[in-house]
């Protein structure tokens, strides 16, 4: 009687655990994978060394004239010896407390509005936006008391945001109006709606820009003279708002037909069905939308360089074509990249986690 | 006897009648944007008498007498306003369609290569879309433009690839091909080798149909294109013979020059486009349900043609409609132009020929009527497009 014999072990399973598993699994799974990754480290050692010694290495920090900058790398004394001009512009520098203060305010005010668990947070989010925006134009501006800044001499990331913030607040209400009256059973109502918003969406900022700095002192009587701050920012909100129409009416798309029934059956006339019922949730799914336009409009903001505003980029880019700092062009645009970055990026984000959290009625 | 409850309500009065009131609220609408506009037209004519401007596109037939940097058709300093006005517009469809072409190659590319297995790439990719998405394009035409082809050496000591391509202060210079003997042979054989790959795709659509058995249409659609041509090129001659840039003194000659605002405009429109259009082809083909991979797994087709047949279709539905917006961005965006002196429709038009005619309502209106018209014809064919393709649902 023969005796069994055991077939030999089976050799132990590839590795697909631990760091060689994983470099296995999304690294080296085929030679043609493996061919890509040779190739992308290729490119990241091409790229990331020179990158990373001229930005930090062989950099200069410290210094305070252009002598200064001897290392071969980048020149951030040149960002440092301007850096206050490039927040502020020609804000007199002792009065520089109150943009400030009025940033500081509006990061505090805004505080509670993140607090998840705040009662009553829309009673205070209707009174901020009141109260804030007299209190930071009396603060900038001056008047009563303080002395007069000409919108003249703001400049830097301050009018960056200023153009940034007044323009989607404007262009909220506007755009919201002009949404509902495109989706309104009004023919009259939406053809000027829709005429609006399209001739908006159809032509670029720029032309805005030139429209609004050539044109708009010929639509006006003669005596009236506006600011150049105040017609950038009339061009910025209108062009805006018929960018956040369309991004609102997206959400009032969204909403299905029963909940105008339900609002309706009611009795709720249009206002309060809009304003009570379809409003507060249309405008919810849009919050990461709205976000999303902001962004734009931040980036779009660079483009006030066409009518001479001196906006954070104009600020840079003045800087790098002074006789005295010429050459640094690089170590401009790189800072103004990184400013503007950081701003985009961080909203980005923030829009992404809104829409994850958000995302709770209506999916299906 | 009349039941007042079968007519028309009588109780309430006429300002609660939904109909009434829609009427007297659009009479208002129209009547108040009426008097709006007639109260800037007013304005804008007193305005315009006071300064002595004759409005009116007459000025239009006069002479430009300024220099253009780069135009597609003749042009010379005597020539008129309008011409100087089609000058522009070619200026910017050609930075537009350059930018188009070369945006949408980068962005399926980096697309693609967020959706990678390979760990490394796939963050590549990701990496590139969130570093210029993030960055104003006007930054980045500025950084192309000021810090990079403005500090580009003179042309003494041009950077060159191989002795035909050269880069310098000056501008990007090309071989350009100018007709030979052989070229009206090579455009004949070119058109019809096109119009025999479009009989032979049809030809093997009906094969198909008919016996079930397919033709591969791509390999010789390609074999004909190629070789009919190449073909003609060795019977009749040469086509072409490229003209070389050759460095004579101080500056290049022959091939074509592109001039560096063309350069820094198509780099940095391209560049950021492509980090939009990447995003929205990674969602267009994870917009595709896994399940349709397997379904027609379990039918037992090829991951070849599981790309082509199944997933593709699907995923352009969804990706062409965005795409589209991205390439109206870039037509708007391309305007950014006017910044670096590049000299497109609003650079020269509503700039220059502003300045010099000082006809602001003109040049800005002909200037937004060019891109309003772009814009609305792109979307409409989008909203036919969008309708063809939409799902039929039940």
């Amino acid at each position: 009687m023969s005796t069994h014999v055991f077939k030999p072990d089976l050799p132990p399973p590839t590795l697909s655990v631990g760091v060689l598993g994983w470099l296995r699994a999304n690294l080296f799974s085929n030679w043609l994978n493996s061919l890509l990754t040779v190739v992308a480290l290729y490119l990241i050692w091409l790229i990331v060394p020179p990158v990373l010694s001229w930005t930090l290495f062989d950099a200069t920090w410290s210094g305070s004239t252009r002598a200064d900058c001897s290392a071969g790398g980048a020149c951030w004394v040149f960002i440092q010896n301007r850096f206050a001009q490039f927040m502020y512009g020609f804000y007199p520098p002792e009065l520089r407390w109150r943009v400030d203060l009025t940033v500081l305010l509006a990061v505090a005010g805004a505080v509670p509005l993140f607090v998840r668990a705040m009662p009553k947070k829309w009673v205070y989010a209707i009174a901020y936006l009141l109260v804030y925006p007299w209190l930071a134009f009396w603060l900038m501006y001056g008047g009563m008391g303080l002395e007069v800044v000409e919108t003249s001499q703001w400049g830097g990331l301050m009018l960056t945001l200023v153009i940034a913030v007044v323009g989607i607040a404007g262009a909220m209400p506007l755009g919201i109006l002009l949404a509902l009256g495109r989706r309104s059973h009004m023919p009259a109502v939406r053809v000027i709606c829709v005429t609006f918003i399209e001739f908006w969406r159809g032509v670029p900022l720029i032309t805005v820009l030139f429209m609004s700095s050539v044109m708009l002192p010929l639509f006006l009587p003669e005596q009236v003279s506006i600011d150049k701050l105040l017609r950038a920012l009339i061009a910025v909100t209108l062009f805006e708002a018929a960018y956040i129409a369309e991004v609102v009416r997206g959400g009032l798309q969204a909403i299905p037909k029963g909940q105008y029934e339900a609002a309706g059956a009611l009795g709720l006339g249009y206002w309060r069905m809009m304003g009570l019922v379809i409003l507060p949730q249309a405008l919810k799914l849009v919050i990461p939308g709205i976000v999303n336009t902001f962004i734009a409009l931040f980036k779009d903001t660079s483009l006030v360089i066409i009518i001479g505003l001196f906006d954070l980029f104009n600020s840079i880019h003045q800087a790098t074509v002074d006789p005295e700092w010429l050459g640094f062009a690089i170590e401009g645009y790189v800072f103004a990249a990184l400013v503007y970055w950081i701003f985009c990026f961080g909203m980005s984000r923030y829009s992404m986690r809104l829409e994850r959290r958000l995302h709770t009625g209506h999916k299906r | 006897m009349q039941n007042p409850a079968n007519g028309p309500s009588t109780r309430g009065s006429m300002m609660t009648d939904p109909k009434v009131r829609a009427w007297v609220f659009q009479v208002l609408a129209i009547t108040t944007v009426l008097a709006v506009g007639w109260y800037l037209f007013h304005n804008t004519q007193s305005n315009l008498a006071q300064r002595g401007i004759t409005s009116g596109f007459a000025f239009l037939n006069n002479s430009a007498g300024f220099g253009i940097l780069q135009s597609l058709i003749d042009y010379t300093e005597s020539d008129t306003y309008g011409r100087v006005f089609v000058v522009g517009l070619l200026n910017t469809l050609l930075v537009s369609v350059l930018g188009i072409f070369i945006a949408t190659l980068i962005g399926f590319i980096v697309g693609i290569a967020r959706l990678s297995p390979n760990w490394l790439i796939s963050r590549l990719a990701a990496v590139y879309i969130e570093i210029f998405r993030n960055i104003p394009p006007l930054l980045q035409i500025f950084f192309w433009y000021f810090a990079v082809l403005r500090a580009m050496p003179p042309p003494r000591d041009s950077h060159a690839l191989g002795e035909a391509f050269f880069l310098n202060i000056r501008g990007l210079y090309l071989p350009s091909p100018t007709p030979d003997d052989g070229f009206w042979a090579f455009v004949v054989a070119l058109a019809l080798a096109i119009a025999g790959c479009v009989a032979l795709a049809r030809w093997s659509r009906a094969h198909h149909e008919a016996t079930g058995r397919r033709f591969p249409v791509l390999p010789g659609s390609i074999a004909l294109l190629l070789g009919l041509p190449a073909l003609v090129a060795l019977v009749a001659g040469s086509p072409f013979h490229w003209s070389v840039p050759e460095l004579t003194g101080f500056n290049f000659r022959g091939g074509w020059v592109v001039i560096p605002e063309l350069v820094a405009l198509t780099l940095a429109l391209s560049i950021y486009t492509a980090a939009f259009i990447a995003e929205i082809v990674r969602s267009g083909i994870q917009a595709v349900s896994h399940g349709q991979t397997e379904a027609a797994r379990s039918l037992g087709l090829r991951p070849g043609p599981i790309l082509r047949l199944v997933i593709i279709p699907q995923a352009m539905r969804v990706i062409i409609p965005p795409l589209t917006s991205q390439y109206l961005n870039l037509v708007k965006n391309s305007s950014l132009a006017a910044a670096i002196g590049y000299p497109d429709l609003v650079s020269v038009f509503a700039g220059t020929v502003l300045n010099q005619t000082g006809q602001a309502i003109e040049t800005i209106a002909i200037t937004m009527s060019v891109y309003l018209a772009i814009s609305l014809s792109i979307s409409l064919l989008m909203n036919w497009y969008n309708k063809r393709i939409a799902l039929v649902e039940r």
